[in-house]
């Protein structure tokens, strides 16, 4: 059963100009992507800066509002047309890329961790306390830092505390929006161990969302690759990285450095050839609009975006 | 053989924090050669730009001692008015992040231009403009007689770096500093800037400090290594030996906590603790120590030196000799176990 299922998005930013502000054109940041995550399940959703990644997650908060298309979560259709708005917020939550920027600076820890249930729950001074310490205990931070501010807290233990912020209402899934870019590596590896255990504790569910496929190829079961606002390629994890069938996709996979530097001259004989057949072959993937074709399954569990024919 | 470029000895950068002066590299001593790359690896906090800001002559209040002999004369310390002479002609230096490294306010004809204007004083305006072009062009910028008379946001992130790639080149430097040139980028840019940069140091026939926390770029960029730990170097070595046969256990565990490219991998090495700050810097003893406290205090050095164990290979403290994951068991290491 899929918890999260998403059918046909579209969401469409307008351009305003002209005398009275009118709509003249749109950015179709994303355009028609379609994908399911399964309980219990990490997707990673890779792509470039730009090609609507980040908007999909958002999307999925109920952060921006879709033009079209079908959000389900638990059977719940997020974005009904009518009536009242569904809030599934407890049980879905976000985790911010920054964790500089995404703690308010003026506030306490506990004041931080403490506020999703300030909102959904009842609960007195001494029991939120409490909750609070299990929760930072829960993500390995001491029980003296709960009148701490962020500044006093290291990259590494500020992600940490962004994880007890969204871990606090017990939610089903979580929304990673590149958790680990901000950090060094040392920190990295802490806060993708972190991530995994919580998973494997909390049978959550996690929709992993960056750019560093080393990253995503640790953490991830199934795979989608993004390019101006579409699906290219989905696919588990050992097809996309084993059997890359798009262009872009194979590209992307070319470009990840080897960490091993006697393969170096290989490598870029690799990037290289991968590079030319890109040049050469990159249209053929894409019809006459520049938009990448429908997902197609090739085998049952790898869709890619290839034209009718062959 | 080529010749020595550059030559740094027992460089040490302090700044100073109330009354007294705290070193943020301490005793640091490399050389490079010409057409060479030397990365210079290590977490935030390590040094690593400290050191790079020292060469470039960018520190304004701290206490520069050692030397650092570029082509044999000593520029530590030089006034500014001899420094500006040499920085942006053959010194060069290329930015992290390319959107705050160039001004919002100046078209990216006029921003090349500088460099120009203060070193090649005899190009007519037109001249620079037509260099400015040839550089935008030469660093793989699409049309660059538009570029020429764009604003910076007007570019991607990537055109950006090309066009910070394009100023530093702009006098042929001899010496070329890249301080996380490809941080900011997605990874198939990264790539595109990399080759681009190997391409022209070969041109050039320059010599590249390249500073960076990713060891994937290390690994495909550089022919020698340093790693760095709370100011000093704890290892030093070619690309290889410092890949496939890392010593020191800084550098171990920093190899370990990558996400490998194969699947074989459950957990990543997570290094204990913090780097600790400028402040609270232990100043005695080996300074990772305390990051590795599974490992008897009878296995380092009182006042660790760096030991060449093979021929150009330098690790610092002798701790390396005993050192063990403690996921792993004693006994296998002392077997000779390396990892790979």
């Amino acid at each position: 059963m899929a918890l999260l299922k998403v059918d046909d998005l579209k969401i469409h930013f307008p351009i305003r100009g002209g005398i009275l502000n009118r709509k003249i054109d749109e950015v179709r940041a994303v355009d028609g992507v379609s994908f399911e995550v399964k309980e219990g399940q990490t997707y990673g959703l890779v792509g470039e800066s730009g090609s609507g990644k980040t908007t999909t997650g958002k999307a999925v908060m109920g952060l921006n509002s879709i033009t079209d298309g079908d959000i389900y979560f638990e059977d719940t259709h997020l974005n009904a047309k009518k009536g009242k708005k569904v809030d599934v917020r407890k049980d879905v939550q976000m985790i911010f890329q920054d964790p500089y920027s995404s703690l308010n600076p003026r506030k306490r820890v506990i004041d931080i961790v403490a506020e999703p249930f300030r909102n959904y729950e009842k609960m007195s001074k001494s029991e939120e306390k409490e909750k609070v310490k299990d929760l930072l205990e829960r993500v390995g931070i001491s029980k003296d830092s709960l009148f701490k501010y962020p500044h006093e807290f290291s990259g590494g233990q500020r992600q940490r505390i962004g994880v007890a912020r969204a871990i606090a209402l017990n939610p089903k899934l979580i929304i990673a929006d590149e958790p680990v870019s901000a950090l060094d590596v040392s920190v990295q590896a802490q806060v993708l161990n972190f991530l995994q255990d919580i998973q494997k504790d909390l049978n959550l569910t996690l929709l992993f969302i960056a750019h560093d496929l080393g990253v995503i190829k640790h953490m991830c079961d199934r795979i989608g690759i993004m390019y101006q606002g579409r699906l290219v390629e989905e696919g588990q994890k050992e097809d996309i990285f084993n059997n890359p069938q798009h262009i872009y996709t194979k590209r992307l996979v070319a470009a990840i450095p080897d960490v091993d530097p006697r393969r170096r001259e290989e490598h870029q004989r690799f990037r290289a050839q991968v590079k030319e057949e890109y040049q050469q072959s990159f249209y053929d993937y894409f019809d006459e609009n520049g938009m990448a074709y429908d997902l197609r399954n090739i085998s049952d569990t790898h869709k890619v975006a290839l034209p009718e024919r062959g | 053989m080529s010749k020595t470029l550059l030559e740094i000895k027992n460089l040490t950068t302090s700044f100073r924090i109330g009354e007294e002066y705290y070193a943020a590299v301490d005793d640091v001593s490399l050389n490079l050669q010409e057409n060479e790359v030397l990365a210079i690896v290590g977490e935030s906090g390590s040094g690593k730009s400290a050191t790079a800001f020292s060469l470039m002559g960018l520190h304004n209040r701290a206490k520069i001692e050692g030397e650092i002999l570029f082509k044999g004369r000593d520029i530590a310390n030089l006034p500014t008015s001899k420094m500006n002479k040499i920085r942006g002609n053959e010194i060069s230096m290329i930015f992290q992040d390319p959107l705050t490294a160039l001004n919002p306010l100046m078209e990216i004809g006029k921003q090349i231009g500088e460099v120009l204007l203060l070193h090649k004083k005899d190009m007519s305006k037109q001249e620079r403009r037509d260099y400015s072009i040839e550089l935008l062009e030469r660093v793989g910028l699409p049309r660059p007689e538009r570029v020429v008379d764009q604003f910076p946001h007007e570019l991607s992130g990537g055109m950006r770096q090309r066009v910070i790639i394009a100023i530093a080149i702009a006098n042929k430097p001899e010496l070329l500093i890249a301080d996380e040139p490809t941080t900011a980028l997605d990874v198939t840019i990264q790539a595109q800037i990399l080759d681009l940069m190997r391409e022209l140091k070969d041109d050039l026939n320059s010599g590249v400090i390249l500073i960076t926390h990713d060891l994937g770029v290390v690994a495909e960029m550089a022919d020698r290594v340093a790693v760095m730990y709370a100011g000093q170097i704890v290892e030093i070595a070619d690309v290889e030996s410092l890949f496939v046969n890392p010593q020191h256990p800084y550098t171990r565990s920093l190899l370990s906590s990558v996400p490998a490219t194969d699947f074989a991998q459950d957990r990543l090495h997570v290094i204990q603790g913090i780097v600790p700050s400028l402040k609270n810097l232990p100043r005695e003893g080996c300074r990772f120590k305390e990051r590795i406290p599974w490992i008897e205090d009878t296995a380092h050095e009182e006042d660790p030196q760096l030991h060449e164990i093979s021929e150009n290979h330098y690790v610092r403290c002798t701790c390396y000799q005993h050192f063990y994951f403690p996921e792993e068991s004693k006994e296998e290491q002392t077997n000779g176990v390396t990892e790979s």
